[in-house]
This record gives structure tokens, sequence and C-alpha cells, in this order.
């Protein structure tokens, strides 16, 4: 891992709509090493797919207006530099969607589109007599490209690849699909991946199997990847680094294994309490629901919810990111600055617990989300 | 059951949150609530306009279980199982093809008009999505108060006053009544379709992924609602879920669900500890966990080959064999039969044949012995 290859900086975008602005993402900082895989977890509707739009360049501007902020791809700072930005996009990153039905065409063969993505992308341009040329199936590199996309078919594990490319995407698996999906996604060779929940779709058996075959190609190609997610035990799978993200800011950040280990944002303790384990389930939650982005609570938007909000602190002051231990920051007033690790770890202990004395473990089910 | 409903608003807060499934496993004597005794719902397939024959996709293909009362009984499986199927036929909304389904000791299977209509009072489902299954153009108030005024339950005061009693029930503010579902939260319509399905006091509900459209930290606050509820008002659960993770921790026991039939039936501990099935193994060892401990409750891990097969032309013998890592010989010759192993835990694999056993020494390959079957495992 030499430096960072994707630096977002205090990224802040907004949406206009008719119930009024909506601040979605505040402030958000994001790092990917080369090489590194870093998974973004947050639940439904904290800006997770946003941000990941705002750096592949098709969030829809408007609504989406991008405030603040700077997203700096191996040094060159995309968001002031459109034509960057569209060649970046185009040959160094690629995508990968959550549901193959919707980024799939229905009419088109796998083949077609494989070679699509591979003539096209980029931003490259082509003539209208290019075009009706490679539509009639005369494109120029077509042996290389069909060649490219049976060994990418192949390497993604599909039986027969061959045929595979003559097929429509309704003639093919859920799954099957995902892997056309990650494919197309490599015909380009790209540097960077962003996966938008690629196995939230699929079944346990399946998304085991789509995990193992991204992470092999990852490794093999020393690619870096931001994983979109909201199922931490996937990120826990993949990621070498996690970020937590609530209502459009990032409130934790850290090694896979140290989050897990030992998390710190009341957030991210509520979250991982939250699930059901095969080892038992308290059943706590979190109380409330993420805010109305048009009016975001002041000071640390996680505070409404926060079993450890301290009054006059967490309702005013905004909160920053403070460096906790080594590769470690956490968002929340509990910690300061340059905090000794296991200070913090003492702090989460004691204050962030969703248990607290006199609510009984017995009632800690109740109260709703409201 | 009307006489014990529960009448103090702040009801939810007296039972407790976390629970152990294996209590209610042990007191599980009696008769059953719902007896399911080889049930089959099977869809025609049209194969074009001209085409006479017609094909079957057997959703559910001869399904056998008894739920007891006071017990949740989960159904686990991949997308596609039949398990959304077998839920609805127990509920009565689809007719059966095939079985027997019993009700409190009654055969409902072929009931009709105004029997139906009593049943469906003793049997309510919550659905996956509250967002559909609430009508959005009704008020929160009248989408409770609907069963009530459909079984003509009490006079118009008393129905009002129960709705108030069951938006408390559920930790709803009474204002709610008002409200549209498109002003509530994810959480918070879930638990108007909870309450709306106890509105009739039934005695069983169908639980259709109850949570699955919800975020974790929703998710843990309805789920221990559904268990208050079910100690309160002493509900029996069938929750058909694709979360092991989640069903280990609420359910007593689990049917394990394959192409339309249970592949393996067991008190939920009985499950995690001691997996019989190929097909829960894998099931098992897939699940992302986020403990590292929790990792050494997972069956040793085995590489999850392929997809569910198409329904609609299922392979032969064992539907699972194309996918199993205990393959041999005989798997796509015999179909395997659920049988019982230990008491209450049942496993459907020719490597516990049964009755099957002369029948799947016949189809191995000449010079190989049922007991050294192991040795022909295919990969």
């Amino acid at each position: 891992m030499t430096g960072s290859l994707l630096d977002v900086h205090d990224l802040s975008v907004s949406f206009d709509t008719y119930e009024g602005r909506h601040d979605v993402l505040d402030g958000v900082d994001l790092t990917v090493n080369e090489g590194e895989t870093v998974a973004l977890v947050g639940e439904t509707g904290c800006g997770k797919s946003v941000t990941a739009r705002s750096i592949m360049g098709t969030l829809p501007r408007p609504p989406g207006d991008i405030t603040s902020g700077e997203i700096r791809y191996d040094g060159e700072d995309l968001l002031a530099d459109e034509a960057a930005h569209e060649r970046v996009k185009g040959d160094e990153m690629s995508m990968i969607f959550q549901d193959p039905m919707t980024y799939l065409s229905p009419v088109y063969p796998v083949g077609s589109m494989m070679a699509d993505v591979a003539t096209y992308s980029g931003g490259k341009d082509a003539s209208w007599w290019e075009i009706l040329k490679n539509l009639l199936g005369h494109r120029a590199d077509r042996e290389a490209i069909r060649e490219r996309s049976v060994e990418l078919l192949d390497r993604m594990r599909i039986p027969d690849p061959e045929g595979t490319l003559d097929r429509y995407p309704v003639e093919l698996s859920g799954g099957m699909r995902q892997r056309v999906i990650i494919a197309m996604a490599l015909i380009n060779e790209p540097d960077f991946l962003i996966a938008d929940e690629p196995t939230t779709a699929l079944d346990v058996t399946v998304q085991n199997q789509i995990l193992d075959l991204l992470r092999e190609r990852v490794e093999e190609r020393d690619l870096s990847m931001l994983y979109i997610t909201h199922n931490l035990g996937v990120a826990r799978e993949i990621a070498d680094r996690i970020c937590i993200m609530y209502a459009g800011e990032i409130v934790e950040v850290g090694r896979t294994e140290d989050i897990f280990d030992a998390p710190l944002h009341p957030y991210t303790r509520g979250l991982l309490e939250s699930i059901p384990k095969l080892t038992g389930f308290e059943g706590t939650g979190i109380d409330g629901q993420i805010p109305d982005y048009t009016d975001p609570p002041s000071g640390c938007r996680f505070h409404p919810r926060c079993p450890a909000a301290m009054e006059g602190t967490c309702d005013v002051e905004p909160v920053e990111e403070y460096a906790v231990g080594d590769d470690r920051t956490v968002a929340c007033h509990l910690y300061e600055d340059g905090m000794d690790f296991d200070d913090a770890a003492a702090i989460a202990a004691d204050e962030a617990t969703y248990r607290d004395e006199d609510v009984q473990p017995a009632e800690a089910g109740v109260g709703g989300e409201r | 059951m009307s006489a014990d409903s529960p009448e103090s608003p702040d009801a939810g807060s007296s039972s407790t949150g976390s629970r152990t499934a294996i209590h209610r496993a042990e007191d599980r004597t009696g008769d059953p609530l719902v007896s399911v005794r080889d049930l089959k719902k099977h869809y025609p397939v049209s194969d074009g306009l001209l085409s006479r024959s017609k094909s079957y996709v057997k959703a559910v293909d001869g399904v056998s279980f008894d739920i007891f009362p006071g017990e949740t009984f989960a159904v686990v499986g991949e997308s596609g199982c039949g398990k959304t199927t077998l839920g609805k036929t127990v509920a009565r909304l689809y007719g059966a093809t095939d079985g027997t389904l019993t009700f409190d000791g009654r055969d409902v299977t072929e009931l009709e008009g105004k029997q139906l209509r009593q049943l469906r009072r003793d049997v309510q489902v919550v659905y996956q999505d509250p967002s559909s299954s609430l009508n959005p153009r009704r008020r929160i108030g009248n989408i409770i108060r609907e069963p009530l005024d459909v079984h003509d339950v009490g006079t118009k005061a008393q129905r009002r006053d129960r709705v108030a009693e069951l938006l408390r029930m559920v930790d709803l503010p009474v204002e709610f009544r008002h409200r549209y579902p498109n002003a509530l939260s994810g959480g918070q319509k879930q638990r108007v379709a909870i309450a709306r399905a106890i509105a009739v006091e039934p005695k069983f509900v169908v639980l259709d992924e109850p949570t699955s459209a919800l975020d974790v930290s929703v998710q843990a606050k309805v789920i221990s609602l559904l268990a208050d509820l079910q100690d309160e008002l002493g509900l029996t659960y069938l929750l058909i879920s694709h979360d092991l993770s989640l069903v280990k921790n609420v359910a007593d026991r689990i049917g394990v669900m394959y192409l339309g039939n249970f592949m393996e039936v067991a008190d939920s501990r009985a499950l995690f500890q001691n997996p019989l099935n190929p097909y829960t193994e894998q099931l098992l060892s897939a699940i992302p966990v986020i403990e590292s401990h929790e990792q050494s409750l997972k069956p040793t891990a085995v590489e999850v080959q392929g997809e569910t097969p198409d329904p609609q032309n299922p392979p032969s013998g064992c539907p699972f064999n194309p996918r199993c890592h205990r393959r041999f010989d005989a798997c796509d010759a015999v179909e395997p039969e659920l049988v019982e192993v230990e008491p209450g835990h049942l496993t459907r694999c020719l490597h516990t044949p049964g009755e099957k056993r002369e029948e799947v020494i016949q189809a191995l390959p000449d010079g190989v012995s049922f007991e050294d079957r192991d040795g022909t495992l295919t990969d």
C-alpha cells in the first residue's frame, strides 16, 4: 500500500426538492489507499450511494448539488476538472451495482453489452459510421473483445462462457447476472472499483460465492475498491478498513478487526448490538430514526438517538473527526483528539452503552422508533 | 382467548425482551394447533398458446409438519424455495393442490364462505414490505379497524377504543390513527401491520419475512415487539425468513426448505449444533458473521456450489444433489425421504436413508457398498 488513490475531502451534497433543501452529505472525508478495500457501511438513506455517485460523476445535477469539497483521484481534483473526471471514470474506475437486472439491458445479449462497454466507455468519440458498423456486428476488434470477454467470464467461473455471451440476461440466474456485471466492470482493466451493494439481492450461499470471486479478482489485479453495504457481516468478510456512515456523515473509521473488536462511536455500537448473532441476541436496537435532511439536528447528527448524548455539548457543538490511537478516527464528543486507544475503549464501554441502569434489559425492546 | 386480552396500556414493558427458545420446546405436549400433512401447491405453467401439455412448478411439494400452541416454527430457505407459498397456503390464502391442513383439530383444507371467514379471525398474516401491505390512501386508524369491521367485532365506540389499545400495544402514539402510512417510517409501518394482524385476537400469525425490509437497528425492536406480543397473547407463529442468525434467536423449531420441501426439521438448538443435512451445513457456513467467536459456531467452511435450479425442471433424485458436497452415486437416482434420526430431528438425505436403504444400495454401481459410500464422493 502506497499513498492514497482516492481522497474525498469535506464533500457536501444537497438536493433541492419541493420540500426544501436536503443537506444530505455533510463534510464527508474518505480515503482509499492503493490496493486497499474500504467498506462504506450505513443504513438506508444515510448517503452511501450519493457518495458513490458523486465519485463516479453520475450524481444527477440538478437536483443534486455538490456544495463543497474535493474528490482527488491519484492527486487530480475531479470536481475541478470535468474532462479529467470523464476520462478517469471511463478508463480507471468501474462500478458494480446492486440489482443486475436494472443495469443489464433485457434486449441485448451479454456479449454485445460487454463489447459496447469495451468500445465506448471513457467518453471516447465514435462516428456514426463506426457505431453503425458496430451495430451490424462488424466491430473492428471484434475477435479480440470476444476473446477477452470469454476469458473474463471464465475467470468469474461462469460455466460455458462462450455460450453465455450469446444469451440474454433473462436466461441467466441472479448469481450469474451478478458475475456478468462484475466481468463487465473489469473489461477495461480499471484500477478502482466501486461496488454498490453487489450481493444484497442474492441468497447467502450465492453471496458467499460472489464475495470470494470479487476478492480473488481484486487481489489478482491489485485493485482498490470502495465497497458499499448495509451488512456489517459482509463488510467484515471483504474489507481492510471500514467507514461507518450515519445521516450523511462518516462517524467512525478504522481497520476492520479494530471496528469489530472495539467499536467506539455509539452508533457503531448500537448497530453491532442490533444484529442477531449466532451467539445470542438482546434485541436492543436504536431508538428513533434517521433525521429529516431538510432540518438535520444541530451539533452531532446522531445526538437525538444517542444514549450517551450530553446536553449542552452534543446538541450544540458540531463534531469533528478525532484521531484515536493509530489508524482510527471517530466523530463523537465523548472522545478527544489524540486520545490513547485504551482510554477511548474504556469510555466506550462505560458511556456508549444501550443498556443503562434505569432500564431493565427486559424493557430495552420497548420504546419504538419514534 | 378473548377473556385474557391484555388491558394494561403498558403491557409491552411487562414481559421479557430476550427469551430462550428452549423452554417452549419442552412443554410441547398435547395437540398441535396447526397440523400440515403432505401439503402440495402446484402452479400450472403454460408452455405457449397452442401447447396442450401443461407443466407445473411444484412450489410446495408434500410438506408435513405440526406447530404446537405458543410455539414459533420457522421456515428458512433461499429465494424461490417455496417458503412464502407455504406460508400463504397454511394461512388459507391459497387453496392447496393436495394434502390436508388441520387447524385446532378441525380440517380446514376445504373450508369456504362463512366458515372460512371464521377461520380468518384465528389466522392472520404480516407481510414483508409494509409499504405495499398498507393501503396508502387510508388512515392508520382505519387500517387497523378494518379487520374489526369485517368481522363485526363490538360496537363502533368499542372498535375505536380497541384501535387505541392496539396502537399502544405496538408502542405507537395513539395520535398516529389520524396519519397516513407515508408519514411513518418503515419500522412504524410494520408496527401498524402487526397491530392490524392482532386486532381480531388471532391464535396463529404467519410472519412472512417481517423484518427483512427494515434496517437492523429497527429490526431488533420489531423482533422484540413480536416476542413480547407472543408472550402476552399466547400467539403461535409461523416465521418465514432467510436470515439464519435471526431465526436461531427467535424460533423454537426450524424447517429448512429447498425446492418445495423440507430438507431438515429440528429444534433450533439441535439444528445449529448438529446440522445433519448437507444443505443446512452449506447455509450455516455461508452466514456472514460479525464476531470472531460466532465463527466457531458455524460448521467448517464448505464451498457452496451453484444456485437453486429451475423449479420447473428440478433435478432427479435428491433435489439438492447437483450442489451437494457429500454427493455420492445414488443421489441422482433415489429420492430421499424425510427420516426422523433423533427425536424431533428429521433430515432428508441418502446418508441417512431409513427405509430406502435397500433402494440406495441397489442404485449404487457394482463393487461399491453402502458402507463405503463416502469413498465415492464426487467433486
